[in-house]
C-alpha cells in the first residue's frame, strides 16, 4: 500500500466515494426505520390477548402463524441469498422488473423487520403487567394502551438494539453489490478495478464506514440520553398552601362522584 | 340509600382453584367498605372482578342497576367509573405526574389538555402532591407514588373508588401520609371499597367491614361488631392472629 496513491485516488474518486456512502447510508437509515415499523407492528399483533374462542380466535392465530414463518425464514437465510431470489426471481417468475434500489430497500428492510419483531416482542413481555392493568382500569382498551402506555417505554428500551441494527445495517448493505446497487463497496470495487489498487481503495473504504458506524452509534447515544430528560425534577413553588386540602374536599362536590 | 355494586352468587376460579365461591355482597352511595383476610383468600380478585380485570365464571354483579356481564355492556365505558388503586402503584413509567393524571382523562374521557389538567391539579392539591408534577415516577418514594397513584383515579371522577392493599408494600414510615388522604377522602362522601390489612384504619373509617375466608365471604358488619364481636370462629381466629402480629 502505498501513501501516493491513497492520495491519488482520494482526490481522484472522492465524489464516487461520497455517493457511494451517501447511497449505502440512505438505504440503511430508509430500512431500519421502516425495519422497526415492521416490528412495532409485528410485536403488538404477537401480543393481543387471543380470545378464548370463536372466529377472532381463529383468524388471530392464523396471523401470528405466518407471521412467525416470516421471521423464522428470513433469519434463517443469508441476506445475500435472498437478494438473488428477490431480484432476479421477480424478474423471471412474475416478469416484473423491479428497480434496484426498491429491491434493496425491500430486502433490508424486510430483514430488519424479522429481527426487530423479536426485539420488540421481548420489549413488551418485558413491560410490567402492572403498566397494562393501570391502563385498563382507566379504560383504556387494547390500542389506547399499546400507543399511551406500553409503547414508548417498549421504544426506549429497543432503541440500544436499534441502533445497533442500523449500524450492523450500514455494514450488510454491502452485499447489495451483488445485484449492482451503486453503494460503497459497489463503487469501491469499480475504483479499484479501474486502477488495480485494491488495497489502497478499499483501505479508504474502510475508514469511510468506521466513520459512518461510529458516528452513528455516538449520535444514538446522545438521543438516548436526550430522551431519559434530566435526572431531576423541578418542585413548584409553595403556591396552594393558600388552600387547605380538607377545604376542597367534598364542599364543590369533586370527590362525591359523577352519579 | 340504593346500591350502587350489587353482586349475586358470583363465582370466579383459576382453572380448577375455585378463588370465589357464591359472593352475594352490596356496596351503598356513600358507603366506606373495608375488605380483611387472610392473604389468598379472594379479595384481590373480587375488586378485580368488580371492573372487569377478572371475567367471572357465574353470577352477576349489578352496577347501578345494570348488569355488567351482560355482553352487551362496555367494559371500558365501566371502567372509567370506578378509580383503581394497586398494590404496586403502577404509575405509568412513561408519564410525568401530571401526565399520569391527565392521559385517561383526554385519551378515554376526552376532555380538552386544560381541562384535564385543571383536574389533574385538583386531586395532586387533595394528595399533597401538587408541587411534583414535574416528576417522573422513578423519582419518587412509594409513599408519593401511591398518592399520585390516588390523584391519577381520582383525576376520572370515578363514582367508586377500589383500593387493593394500598399501603402492603409501603415501608411503615410512608404508610401513614397514605392513610391520611384516604381517610380525607373517605370523610369527604366518596364510594370507597378497600382491601386493607390496617385494622386501626378498617375500624376507623369503614362504615361496614366484611371479612373474606377461603372464596367466601364468611362475616360482615359494622366495624364494632367485626372487631369487638365477631360471631364466626374463623374470623376471631383470623383477627387474633392479625392483631398479634401488630
Ligand atoms: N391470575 C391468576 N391465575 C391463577 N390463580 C390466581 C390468579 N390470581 C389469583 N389467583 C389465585 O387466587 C387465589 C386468591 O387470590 P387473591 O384474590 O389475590 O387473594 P388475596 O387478594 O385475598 O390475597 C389465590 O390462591 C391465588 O393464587
Ligand atoms: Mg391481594
Amino acid at each position: 500500500m502505498e501513501i501516493k496513491w491513497l492520495v491519488r485516488i482520494w482526490t481522484r474518486y472522492w465524489p464516487m466515494f461520497i455517493r457511494g456512502a451517501g447511497v449505502t447510508l440512505y438505504i440503511s437509515i430508509i430500512s431500519t426505520i421502516i425495519g422497526a415499523a415492521i416490528g412495532l407492528a409485528i410485536g403488538v399483533i404477537h401480543t393481543i390477548p387471543l380470545p378464548e374462542k370463536g372466529a377472532r380466535r381463529v383468524f388471530l392465530k392464523v396471523v401470528n402463524g405466518v407471521l412467525s414463518a416470516y421471521i423464522e425464514f428470513f433469519r434463517g437465510t443469508p441476506m445475500i441469498v435472498q437478494a438473488m431470489v428477490i431480484y432476479f426471481g421477480s424478474a423471471v417468475s412474475f416478469g416484473i422488473h423491479i428497480d434496484r434500489m426498491f429491491a434493496a430497500l425491500l430486502i433490508v428492510s424486510i430483514n430488519t423487520g424479522a429481527y426487530m419483531s423479536e426485539v420488540v416482542r421481548g420489549g413488551i413481555i418485558s413491560i410490567d403487567r402492572g403498566q397494562f392493568e393501570a391502563a385498563h382500569a382507566i379504560g383504556m382498551n387494547h390500542v389506547q394502551t399499546m400507543i399511551n402506555v406500553v409503547l414508548p417505554q417498549v421504544i426506549r428500551n429497543i432503541l440500544p438494539a436499534t441502533g445497533n441494527e442500523f449500524v450492523i445495517n450500514i455494514k450488510d448493505t454491502y452485499v447489495l453489490n451483488i445485484i449492482s446497487v451503486t453503494e460503497l463497496f459497489f463503487q469501491t470495487k469499480s475504483i479499484a478495478g479501474n486502477n488495480f489498487r485494491y488495497a489502497e481503495a478499499f483501505f479508504i473504504t474502510s475508514i469511510i464506514y468506521f466513520i459512518m458506524t461510529f458516528t452513528v452509534t455516538r449520535i444514538l447515544r446522545i438521543f438516548e440520553r436526550k430522551l431519559d430528560g434530566p435526572a431531576n425534577y423541578d418542585m413548584l413553588g409553595n403556591q396552594m398552601q393558600v388552600q387547605k386540602p380538607e377545604s376542597m374536599l367534598g364542599k364543590d362536590g369533586g370527590l362525591v362522584g359523577r352519579a | 340509600m340504593k346500591n350502587v355494586i350489587d353482586i349475586q352468587h358470583l363465582s370466579k376460579s383459576f382453572g380448577n382453584n375455585e378463588v370465589l365461591k357464591d359472593i352475594n355482597f352490596s356496596v351503598k352511595k356513600g358507603e366506606v367498605v373495608c375488605i380483611i383476610g387472610s392473604s389468598g383468600s379472594g379479595k384481590s380478585t373480587l375488586l378485580r372482578c368488580i371492573n372487569l380485570l377478572e371475567k367471572p365464571n357465574g353470577g352477576k354483579i349489578f352496577y347501578n342497576g345494570k348488569n355488567i356481564l351482560d355482553a352487551e355492556h362496555n367494559i371500558y365505558e365501566h371502567r372509567t367509573k370506578l378509580g383503581m388503586v394497586f398494590q404496586q402503584f403502577n404509575l405509568f413509567n412513561n408519564h410525568n405526574v401530571l401526565n399520569n393524571c391527565t392521559v385517561g382523562q383526554t385519551k378515554v374521557l376526552g376532555r380538552s389538555n386544560d381541562e384535564a389538567e385543571k383536574t389533574a391539579m385538583k386531586y395532586l392539591e387533595v394528595v399533597g402532591m401538587g408541587q411534583y408534577i414535574n416528576a417522573k415516577p422513578s423519582q419518587l418514594s412509594g409513599g408519593q407514588k401511591q398518592r399520585v397513584a390516588i390523584a391519577r383515579a381520582l383525576s376520572m371522577e370515578p363514582d367508586v373508588m377500589l383500593f387493593d392493599e394500598p399501603t402492603s408494600s409501603l415501608d411503615p414510615e410512608m404508610v401513614g401520609e397514605v392513610l391520611r388522604v384516604m381517610k380525607e377522602l373517605a370523610g369527604s362522601g366518596l364510594t370507597m371499597l378497600v382491601v386493607t390489612h390496617e385494622m386501626e384504619f378498617a375500624k376507623e373509617v369503614s362504615d361496614r367491614v366484611v371479612f373474606m375466608d377461603e372464596g367466601v365471604i364468611a362475616e360482615e358488619g359494622s366495624p364494632e361488631q367485626i372487631f369487638n364481636n365477631p360471631k364466626e370462629e374463623r374470623t376471631k381466629e383470623f383477627l387474633k392472629r392479625i392483631l398479634k402480629e401488630m
